[in-house]
């Protein structure tokens, strides 16, 4: 097949080797867990327990909240300690809310359901992979069901399995193709009976050759006429876009969704749990995990999810100069904020960090507009641009050079030789103009809020005053018959008149003032 | 736990390294220079790099920025590299010191320093010295004179007596002046014919420094220091002009690889025009700013007033990069083919 290349990438050391050497070790259920109720993009789920509860191995205890969103289940059985604020596995370190549950040992199944997807409308199956909390298990947690629909105007043509796994250390991918290719497979089937694409691509990178094999003799194992094809190692080639981008040609802009090109990308884990959840009735509660770095034994683990990180390194010995635990790659990934936050649907990786094996940068020197980064972005932008801009907070100008088709890759920093943190600025300047952009639609609201508030004092200072002068004209035809009934009529229209012409003056003036009110006020209610 | 960014790797880089790298490409050419022109450029060398040194750390107190971090970075180092090159080598002193001067704290520090500097700081030196001091800037040493390193000192600094056979005009000055005061009658061939000025295809010995500045620009192109896109369009600006004028006139118009290896053009394509604080950035932006360098450079040595053009060429393309710059945006990754 042909393959295409995308632009730029860098090659870091893989140093995946170590923790490829045993196979994935199932990790001994916590005595404690902390599960988040908010593990994807989109809402905060539901929680459906509280503090007191017992729950059983299965069970959901967050339901997902809108469309967009996933539900969350408790990952062994146990007692329901509380649902409070915990700290996240997220960089800023802030609570969220979370379902801390003590286990009891028994690991206790509830009664697992597998469904028949093939008798089950579209629908339905996306509502299920939902409520079993299928998201995308490559980093992104952005929930699959609402993947899973083809645009309504352009053809599905090509489904793409992203087994790229580009990130350097990381091997979860790679072990999981390895050892359990068939359910992969068979999650691939799922997404492909739902989207309808002529083909399906799985892609690898060719540092991992016994994952192709593996996954080469599943699809045959399986009847399907999967590709599985080999891609050249360079990172991020295990990027969604740039996956696609070499097994299609396709270039996905930020601006598209992937289904307006007629193209779809899952990661292989994301296809195994589908496959798990529907073919056993087990949702998502466990992951495999890659901990790696400065510990004594590197090894993937499946691990479940709301184990908190202490206890998940002690499993791999940690070196006794460790000095810091990512969550994802070196290239992407995050330092944990504390050693109680829990392992989560995106914790694909765990890296114990030493001042040896990341040393701190050396200082920030000023751009020399070499334009290294520009011939590294794989999005192939101008990263040194966006730099200036971030830097002089112009952000009109960064958005100008397309600083929201960033996917914050970091190749650009990997070469910058002046080592300034490119991705830090991006981060920033995405981040105030997403504030501004907030800012000035809720100021927008409260004056649409205001606007509407004066014409509705507006419309009823009006009504009123024509209900008085109703009133008024009543009252005079009452009085009509005891006065005098000569002149009775002209008088009685007079005063009518008048207070007709009283109640359209106090119409026109209370509309002046709403107006010059609004005029005066500008946007600031 | 203290808070970080990723990513957590990087390349072992530098600014340091790249300007180190631009150092040692310099050096094959500065070798053939001392072995044919004589020792008197280490002593400019020398010189420049240390006028340049004191400024950039005067300049860095003066404006309070990490003495050790700037001064280490080898930006200063280089250019005065660079100013030294393009100087008369046996022009005075103090020549050099103001060059090396107006490079530092004007062209570069008064604009913001390192990375901020909208002019190359080596072609400011260059093009103030010459309009300022034009005489001096013009007399570079025959190849044929064989003067003592203690002459060529004493030159330098003022001692000796300014002797004339000692300066002659560059051989591209040589061979303006002799077509012109020949008034037609005299050709290229005929001009090129005096052995004790030009060798085999430009100047005596000066074509064998640009070859050795070609070698070292080969070098930083293949570690990737520096792309082809800027030094392969200033070269074929230069090659562009004269190749038409030498097709046209042969007799009036000096060969293309005349150019190539006369004056500043090797020294230019590979160490100025790839200069990329001031130059533009973008892959097309590149092309035409080595190209209307290259085309410019050729006009101003050919039919101006100066012996070469190089300075005011880059020069002129400085001002105009941000412009270029901003209209030869390339297409990002998805927006093609104008979607």
């Amino acid at each position: 097949m042909q393959l295409f290349k995308f632009k730029g990438g860098v090659k870091p050391d893989p140093q995946k080797t170590p923790s490829l050497q045993t196979p994935i070790g199932l990790a001994p259920v916590p005595a404690l867990l902390v599960v988040p109720l908010h593990q994807s993009i989109g809402g905060v789920p539901n929680p459906l327990v509280k503090a007191g509860d017992r729950v059983l191995k299965g069970q959901r205890i967050g339901e997902a909240d809108k469309w967009i969103s996933a539900a969350v289940h408790a990952p062994t059985s146990g007692t329901v300690i509380a649902v409070e604020e915990r700290v996240a596995a997220h960089p800023s370190g802030l609570p969220t809310l979370s379902v801390v549950i003590a286990a009891d040992g028994d690991d206790e199944w509830m009664e697992r359901r597998p469904v028949d997807y093939a008798a089950l409308t579209s629908e339905q199956v996306r509502e299920y992979l939902r409520d079993a909390g299928v998201v995308g298990l490559g980093g992104a947690v952005f929930p699959s069901h609402a993947k899973l629909s083809a645009a309504k105007s352009v053809p599905m043509e090509d489904l793409v399995i992203n087994g790229g796994e580009c990130e350097p250390f990381m091997t979860c991918d790679d072990l999981l193709m390895r050892e359990r290719a068939e359910d992969i497979v068979h999650g691939a089937g799922i997404f492909r009976d739902l989207l309808g694409p002529q083909r399906v691509l799985i892609g690898i990178e060719d540092n991992k050759p016994q994952a192709v094999a593996a996954m080469r003799e599943a699809v045959e194992a399986c009847g399907e006429n999967f590709s599985v094809i080999a891609v050249p190692t360079r990172y991020p080639a295990g990027g969604a876009k740039q996956l696609i981008r070499v097994l299609t040609g396709k270039e996905v802009p930020a601006a598209k969704r992937s289904p307006e090109m007629g193209v779809q990308c899952f990661n292989v884990a994301t296809a195994y749990t589908a496959w798990r959840a529907i073919a056993h009735g087990e949702p998502v509660l466990s992951r495999i995990v890659t901990l790696t770095g400065n510990v004594e034994e590197p090894r993937n683990w499946e691990v479940l999810l709301g184990t908190q990180l202490k206890d998940f390194v002690a499993l791999g010995k940690p070196k006794a100069d460790t000095n810091a635990y990512l969550m994802g790659g070196p290239m992407m990934g995050f330092e944990m904020p504390s050693l109680d936050a829990p392992i989560v649907k995106a914790s694909n990786c765990i890296i114990a960090g030493s001042q040896a094996l990341f040393p701190p940068l050396p200082p920030e020197m000023p751009c020399i507009r070499c334009g290294a980064c520009a011939e590294v972005c794989p999005h192939e932008l101008q990263p040194f641009e966006m730099y200036w801009f971030s830097r002089a907070r112009n952000f009109g100008k960064t958005q100008e050079y397309n600083i929201f088709d960033c996917i914050e890759c970091g190749c650009c920093s990997y070469v910058c030789p002046s080592r300034i943190p490119l991705v830090q600025y991006f981060r920033f300047a995405k981040s105030e103009i997403w504030s501004r952009e907030r800012e000035k639609s809720m100021s927008e609201a409260a004056k649409a809020r205001y606007e509407l508030r004066n014409e509705r004092e507006a419309r009823e200072a009006a009504e009123k005053a024509e209900r008085l002068a109703k009133a008024a004209a009543a009252k005079a035809a009452e009085k009509k018959p005891e006065a005098a009934p000569s002149d009775a009529p002209a008088a009685d229209a007079d005063a009518a008149k008048k207070a007709l012409i009283a109640a359209a003056i106090e119409r026109a003036r209370v509309q002046r003032e709403s107006v010059a009110a609004t005029d005066s006020d500008g946007a600031k209610p | 736990m203290n808070f970080t960014t990723p990513p957590y790797l990087s390349q072992n880089i530098s600014v340091q390294r790249v300007m180190l790298r631009v150092l040692v490409a310099l050096l094959p050419g500065i070798a053939v220079y001392v072995w044919l022109i004589g020792p008197a450029i280490l002593v400019q060398i020398g010189l420049a790099t240390l006028v340049c040194l004191l400024a950039e750390a005067a300049m860095l107190k003066v404006l309070k920025k990490p003495l050790a971090l700037f001064l280490g970075d080898g930006s200063a180092i280089v250019t005065a590299w660079l100013i030294a090159l393009s100087f008369p080598p046996l022009g005075p002193w103090w020549l050099i010191v103001v060059g090396c001067l107006f490079a530092i704290v004007i062209a570069k520090h008064l604009y913001g320093g390192l990375g901020q500097n909208p002019f190359n700081p080596a072609m400011v030196a260059f093009a103030i010295c010459i309009v300022s001091f034009p005489a001096l800037m013009s007399q570079w040493p025959p190849v044929g004179l064989k003067t003592g390193f203690a002459d060529q000192l004493a030159l330098i600094f003022g001692h000796g007596p300014l002797l004339d056979a000692m300066s002659s005009a560059t051989p591209l000055d040589a061979m303006k002046t002799a077509l012109k005061l020949g008034e037609g009658q005299a050709t290229v061939a005929a001009v090129l014919s005096d052995a004790s000025t030009f060798g085999r295809v430009a100047g005596r010995g000066w074509e064998w420094v640009s070859a050795a500045y070609l070698v070292g620009g080969l070098w930083l192109w293949q570690r990737k220091v520096i792309g082809w896109q800027l030094p392969m369009s200033f070269i074929a600006g230069i090659v562009l002009v004269s190749g038409g004028l030498w097709l046209w006139n042969p007799g009036q118009f000096a060969s293309p690889l005349f150019h190539l290896f006369s004056g500043a053009s090797m020294l230019g394509a590979f160490f100025i025009v790839t200069d990329p604080v001031s130059g533009c950035t973008t892959p097309r932006g590149k092309l035409i700013f080595g190209l209307a360098a290259g085309v410019i450079a050729y006009l101003i040595r050919v039919f101006g007033g100066y012996p070469d053009g190089v300075a005011f060429a880059v020069l002129l393309l400085n001002l105009c990069v941000p412009l270029i710059d901003l209209y030869t945006q390339p297409p990002i990754f998805g927006m093609k083919d104008g979607k």
